[in-house]
């Protein structure tokens, strides 16, 4: 994105993105959110995925500089929802008294979890979308976690809340759906009706990769059940779940350090600085093309496929089949927009 | 009418049983505790015994059970492994370097050296630690016996690596056989 005008006139932009999705490459109807659902055409259109980059998005130091990231989310949803302006965008996807929550990925620790300046981006745009400040809650399942990965923990008052599950519990009775039998936390049946994803790119040891439909094992009482088998179907039943599959709006990934191997723990190893979010409304396009991301730095390191390493990610093509239908992993139906 | 009217010897039975309970759920609660004290403790430097280095954050242990708690995802490939704890803190180095020490208590150095070998040595380089060791330019990861020590450091600078293989060196000498 360094070399990307981040404004543009309306023609300049939608020249821009026509310039984008002629070279298209992957290509799906997907579960759009509930606001762009009805221009979009869910069920005719392709999934878009929009990956936008900054390679000076840390500058010259390892820190991503808070101004470009706003930068870069507002270049993301300009692209995503055909916007000239970043709160035109963001108003197409929530409305003033709706209660919005986060769900981060705080498992990495300091060094892995959703970017700081990322949350803190979404939240400044949110506010300026006509969400009240204290009807954002960014949340994961432990607030020792949060506070761990850098977040500024906060209940009560004013300001954009952020505390784990463990605060407030997991709903007692069991909600299931095909092999998943599990309480969901009370932050998301309790305190948000819409949910935006931003998880964080991750190589993972038993689902092959960790992108949005897997950040759900954060919702839930007992994640630790279902990693047999890479996950699957676990992952897509999980997603199924009303309280998910109808609350959830975006997938906002956070790329900007991405693992190729390792996951989904913090290996600095096996991880690069990718400068980049991955943004789509459609959670199985966007795992199928964060997939594709890792595979192919695999490549480049000299490893084998997950396929050939017996860890290829079998949960992408079940959360897109006739049983699930969350979205598409046809390439034919993706349309990947690089900004 | 007849709890009240108890002898002092039932007294004596019912408060000694009753403390027997109390104690019984106390060390079941210490058990489960996240942030227990135990053997793994001693094995992490106090501050300043590695020259620059302070522990910064307090030591929480993850019992076999619980592993997924720390490393959900990864936790089924160490138990496989015969993984039977984890113990982790932070380190700061001279408000430079922060880093992230994990010790992982195997079953077996078999164990430790699986869990080792199973990560393919890419951008990462050999050394002298323990039974076997490797550096990259922000982590270091070592076996010793049936010890797994993975070291994370959250910034890349010219010094990062010797100041992390000066921490390493610092908790090989404490682990035991």
């Amino acid at each position: 994105m360094g070399e990307l005008m981040i404004v543009m006139d309306s023609t300049g932009r939608r020249r821009f993105l026509k310039k984008c999705l002629a070279g298209v490459l992957l290509g799906t109807s997907g579960r759009m959110g509930l606001l762009a659902a009805g221009e979009q055409g869910a069920s005719l259109a392709k999934s878009r995925v929009v990956i936008a980059r900054d390679a000076l998005l840390r500058g010259a130091g390892t820190t991503v500089d808070s101004r470009r990231m706003l930068s870069l989310l507002d270049c993301a949803m300009q692209a995503l929802f055909d916007r000239d302006n970043p709160i035109e965008a963001w108003k197409k996807l929530v409305r003033p008294g709706e209660t919005v929550g986060l769900k981060v990925n705080a498992l990495g620790g300091r060094g892995f979890s959703s970017n700081l300046q990322l949350v803190e981006a979404i939240c400044e745009r949110l506010q300026e979308a006509g969400i009240r400040a204290n009807d954002i809650v960014v949340w994961d399942r432990d607030t020792d976690e949060l506070e761990h990965a850098g977040f500024h923990v906060s209940t009560g008052g004013n300001s954009v809340q952020c505390f784990g599950t463990d605060r407030v519990d997991y709903e007692p009775d069991l909600v299931t759906h095909g092999s998943v039998g599990s309480r969901l936390s009370k932050i998301l049946t309790q305190r948000c009706n819409v949910l935006i994803n931003v998880p964080v790119l991750k190589d993972h040891d038993g689902a092959g990769v960790s992108v949005a439909l897997k950040n759900m094992y954060g919702v839930i009482h007992n994640p630790n059940k279902y990693h047999p088998n890479g996950c699957n179907p676990y992952i897509a039943d999980l997603n199924m779940l009303p309280e998910i599959r109808t609350t959830m709006r975006l997938t906002i990934c956070d790329a900007t350090t991405a693992s190729y191997e390792g996951g989904p723990g913090y290996k600095p190893e096996y991880s690069w600085k990718n400068n980049a979010l991955i943004v789509s409304q459609d959670p199985v396009a966007l795992d199928y093309t964060g997939w594709q991301i890792i595979e192919h730095k695999r490549v480049e390191k000299g490893l084998k496929t997950l396929e050939a390493d017996g860890r290829a990610p079998h949960y992408i093509a079940t959360a897109a089949d006739a049983q699930h239908r969350l979205g598409t992993n046809d390439p034919r139906r993706i349309a990947v927009v690089e900004v | 009418m007849t709890r009240i009217h108890l002898s002092k010897r039932a007294v004596g039975v019912k408060a000694h049983g009753l403390l027997l309970l109390m104690l019984g759920v106390a060390m079941l609660l210490h058990s489960s505790c996240k942030r227990q004290s135990g053997t793994d403790q001693s094995f992490f430097p106090a501050s300043n015994e590695v020259a620059g280095w302070a522990k910064t954050g307090e030591i929480r242990t993850f019992e076999a059970a619980d592993l997924w708690k720390y490393i959900d995802g990864e936790a089924e490939r160490y138990l496989k492994d015969g993984a039977r704890r984890v113990s982790t803190t932070d380190y700061k180095f001279h408000n430079k370097v922060d880093a992230t020490a994990d010790i992982y208590t195997m079953g077996s150095a078999e164990g430790a050296e699986k869990i080792f070998k199973s990560e393919p040595a890419v951008d990462v380089k050999p050394i002298q630690m323990g039974d076997e060791a490797r550096l990259s330019s922000q982590s270091l990861v070592f076996c010793k016996g049936a010890y797994l020590v993975r070291i994370v450091a959250f910034e890349e600078s010219a010094e990062t690596q010797q100041v992390l293989l000066q921490l390493g060196h610092g908790i090989e000498l404490r682990l035991v056989r």
